[in-house]
């Protein structure tokens, strides 16, 4: 077994059959096929060890084509239900035969995760919904990307961490090596094919700042901080061919006070559709109902990237609190509205206004938590369509909203082969997995499970194109 | 339906008490459930959306330290919520026992210094020793050095008041965590996930994470099945004695092909190897993920039950020889301070597990019983 090794020097003189950039799902599963093929491998991870892994860290499971039982997944799930479930989250905004292609090499991906130390688990409490369609990872994404590092390394690839690539040398159609830059070092790194793995820019709030307005300083990353987008960055300035719209990045409404980076799952907050929300001026500005949460929880992010100041607060009552999963901040509680509003620094007038008009619009009817029960307000602007019941017993509770980006759309194009294209066509020895091409196939919206679909499948190939080509 | 959320803890808000810093990290576990396949802790931790002391007691208990689920953590440090659920909830259980134990200085004393268990063990040696040179023998065997009735004097006593001692403290437990009366089927259900140490599998039979970090080994398992079942070899092999002496006026010294014999040596081999995996184990683990402040204790226990199952096979031995007398005097001498410290040392970690997995199995039992009478 090779030891992860960072000392640049070394890294430098050492001949490299590939060397890919990145540390998550997708270089990792380029790193494994590369070195059974025979290669010398070499990661580059920006992060330092204890935060290796990118956003597959906060992953939880594996979106996965199967006719009949298939490890954890139950029934059947074929090429034509997931390709429409795709493109109805993407409004077509996704590339058929690379979707179809990633689709259908799904199915054998999931025995080679087993095979190459990924454990799984049957669905999560609270998450039935996905046993026929995803394949949980046992203990979470972190896990998977231990045991992938085990198995690397165990295949002698050799990992540097806190290297950060700052740029692709590339000489006509060829990569020549990757300028990095390792414990304040920089280095140049040579090889015969790179595999470019290293996830969007959601992490660069400059950036996003720019893309979306000055409003995205406001927003939380639900990810990494080390997703910033250096390699995607000087590859377009080489022009490289892109996908994905540049100026959109992937949100939901998550918990307002979550942290600004790396907050992952646990932000999440599901009492919406129970709630009225309200911006910082107390008015609502959508239908809180409209359908049940996990459909509606990326319209939220946007929703309130819209509000003033990128924040909305959610509202319920004393009969609501138990009706969702458990938020992991405790709710700002009062035994009135004007307390409330006081709590929360939100004009107390308008917001018992706001909340007496939506009590008074409210009708009785049949309130049913688990599913669309059609309890609608009358003659309110916006409507609430679903579980509109007044919110009239205390203590009432508010938590913040604030939008949560999950990833950035714009990446690399690539073909069938993973490979990279720039503005004369395909590169000889650039290949491209995981986020930072994953526009081709979701170019807008996002399924569970899927980003570590794309990283797995275009990972893997990846890695055996690469291989093929030092052959 | 209501939930008082007021025992929600801020996830940022990291606690130096045990229970409350143990409540935090739950919570998080609870909104995120990525370990949910490890052990038992986690789906009684998505039984519910708040959670009491007693909840946090029960939880802690059912932890077995096998780490897997912090080298899972996305969130360990340097991440602002510092999760580190095998240190949060070892820490809330071994202040549980500590809190149990009667009387409770004595918990305190012999869980956080190794040296208190080694001066326990010296005194008892040196009892035994002054006992055997003081009080004349009769009959065979170790008889001749320390005659039967003196033995039963000092032993009927050692053995019964740490277990009047260990009712007490299981009491309380069963108070706090809000236990109801016991039904078989919960001591089947426990006993039997006790006898396979079935939570150290990992959840898949891959093992647990205790010594080499993210890869998985079952190397702690089989250690702790050593010490178990050794430790329940001797035991047997006591009981047995005991009752072909007065059942059956059969007495000591037993050949090899006796029962006592056929028991207690290879349950002492099993004792001795066991304690040393154990030892050899903990020196590789990473000791921030084990109760804070209690490893030199721990270890001291586990020399000393090393050192009751290693004496008893060398008493048997150098039987007839002239060594006879002082390795009687260190084996009875360790079975001594072994017993008096059983409430309050590693050793009462059995007997609250066993709670806690009958308390788990009558809450899963009951629940069940709920849902089937719902539906
Ligand atoms: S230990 Fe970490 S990964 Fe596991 S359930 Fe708790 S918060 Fe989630
Ligand atoms: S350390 Fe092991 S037994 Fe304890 S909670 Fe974590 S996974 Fe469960």
């Amino acid at each position: 077994m090779m030891k992860p090794s960072s000392d640049p020097l070394r890294l430098q003189s050492h001949e490299w059959d590939i060397v890919i950039a990145g540390g998550g799902n997708a270089a990792l599963c380029a790193a494994i096929e590369g070195a059974e093929a025979g290669a010398k491998v070499l990661i580059l991870e920006a992060a330092p060890e204890v935060y290796r892994g990118g956003n597959s860290r906060h992953t939880r499971n594996f979106r996965c084509m199967h006719h009949g039982p298939l490890g954890p997944l139950v029934g059947t799930y074929d090429e034509d239900e997931f390709w429409q479930d795709l493109l109805r989250v993407t409004k077509g905004e996704t590339d058929e035969d690379l979707a179809r292609h990633c689709i259908r090499m799904s199915a054998e991906c999931l025995p080679w995760m087993q095979a190459h130390g990924v454990r799984f688990q049957p669905s999560l409490a609270g998450t039935l919904s996905l046993d026929r369609t995803n394949a949980f990872f046992l203990g979470g994404g972190k896990a998977l990307v231990n045991a992938y590092y085990l198995t690397a390394q165990d295949l002698g690839v050799t990992v540097a961490y806190d290297a950060q690539v700052r740029h692709v040398a590339i000489d006509g159609k060829r990569a020549t090596h990757l300028e990095v830059e390792i414990a304040g070092q920089r280095i140049d790194i040579a090889a015969k094919a790179f595999v470019l793995a290293a996830g969007g820019f959601q992490a660069d709030l400059d950036w996003l700042a720019r893309a979306w307005g000055p409003a995205a300083r406001n927003f939380l990353i639900r990810g990494t901080p080390y997703n910033r987008g250096v390699v995607l960055k000087d590859m377009q300035d080489q022009d490289a061919q892109m996908v994905g719209d540049p100026t959109q990045c992937h949100a939901v409404a998550i918990d307002g006070r979550a942290p600004k980076y790396d907050g992952g799952i646990v932000t999440r907050l599901d009492c919406v559709p129970f709630s009225i929300v309200v911006n910082k001026d107390a008015k609502r500005f959508y239908d809180e109902g409209e359908d049940v949460w996990p459909k509606r929880y990326a319209i939220w992010g946007r929703l309130v990237a819209a509000q003033p100041d990128q924040v909305a607060y959610s509202i319920i009552d004393s009969r609501s609190i138990d009706l969702f999963m458990p938020s992991v901040y405790p709710p700002v509680a009062a035994d009135s509205i004007g307390e409330l509003a006081v709590k929360l620094g939100l004009p107390a007038a308008e917001l018992a206004e706001t909340v007496a008009g939506f009590n008074a619009a409210c009708r009785p009817g049949r309130f049913h938590p688990q599913e669309l029960d059609g309890v609608a307000t009358e003659g309110l602007e916006p409507a609430k369509t679903n579980w509109a019941r007044p919110i009239a017993e205390p203590p009432f509770y508010a938590y913040a909203l604030r939008p949560g980006v999950t990833f950035t759309y714009l990446g690399l194009k690539v073909d069938r082969t993973a490979r990279v294209s720039g503005p004369d066509g395909p590169y000889d020895n650039i290949w491209s997995a995981g986020e930072m091409m994953a526009g081709s196939i979701l170019g807008q919206g996002y399924m569970a499970g899927t980003g570590m679909t794309i990283g797995t499948v275009f990972g893997r190939i990846a890695g055996q194109e690469a291989a093929k080509h030092v052959a | 339906m209501s939930l008082d959320v007021s025992l929600q803890t801020d996830p940022g808000a990291i606690s130096d008490d045990p229970v409350i810093e143990a409540r935090r990290q739950i919570e998080i576990c609870n909104a995120c459930r990525y370990c949910e396949g490890f052990c038992s802790v986690f789906p009684a931790i998505t039984r519910d959306k708040v959670f009491t002391d007693g909840d946090v007691t029960q939880l802690a208990n059912l932890c077995h330290n096998c780490r897997g689920c912090y080298y899972a953590c996305q969130y360990t440090a340097p991440h602002e919520f510092d999760l580190n659920l095998p240190a949060a909830l070892a820490a809330a259980r071994v202040e549980s026992w500590e809190r149990f134990a009667w009387p409770a200085g004595l918990a305190h004393l012999f869980q956080t210094r190794g040296e208190a268990l080694a001066v326990a063990l010296v005194a008892g040696c040196a009892l035994l020793f002054a006992l055997i040179a003081m009080l004349p023998g009769e009959g065979a065997g170790f008889y001749a050095w320390l005659s039967h009735g003196a033995m039963v004097a000092i032993f009927l006593p050692a053995f019964l008041l740490p277990l009047l001692a260990i009712a007490l403290g299981l009491r309380r437990y069963w108070q706090e965590v809000g236990g109801r009366p016991v039904a078989v089927a919960d001591l089947v259900a426990a006993f039997g996930s006790a006898a396979r140490l079935k939570n150290l599998s990992g959840g898949q039979g891959q093992g647990c994470n205790f010594e080499k970090e993210d890869r998985y080994s079952d190397a702690r398992r089989h250690a702790h099945h050593a010490v178990m079942y050794g430790f329940l070899l001797c035991f047997a092999a006591t009981c047995v004695a005991t009752i072909l002496h007065y059942g059956f006026a059969m007495k000591a010294p037993y050949g090899f092909w006796s029962l006592p014999k056929l028991l207690g040596v290879p349950g002492g081999v099993l004792l001795v190897l066991g304690c040393a995996g154990m030892l050899a184990l903990r020196s590789r683990a990473d000791p921030a993920l084990g109760a804070p402040g209690r490893s030199s204790a721990e270890r001291a226990f586990i020399w000393l039950l090393g050192f009751v199952g290693l004496t008893g096979l060398l008493l048997y031995a150098l039987r007839d020889t002239w060594l006879t007398g002082p390795m009687l005097a260190l084996h009875l001498g360790s079975v001594l301070a072994f017993f008096l410290l059983t409430p309050y040392s590693k050793m009462a970690h059995g007997f609250y597990r066993l709670a806690a997995l009958v308390r788990e199995a009558q809450i899963v039992r009951t629940s069940a019983a709920a849902d089937r009478s719902e539906a």
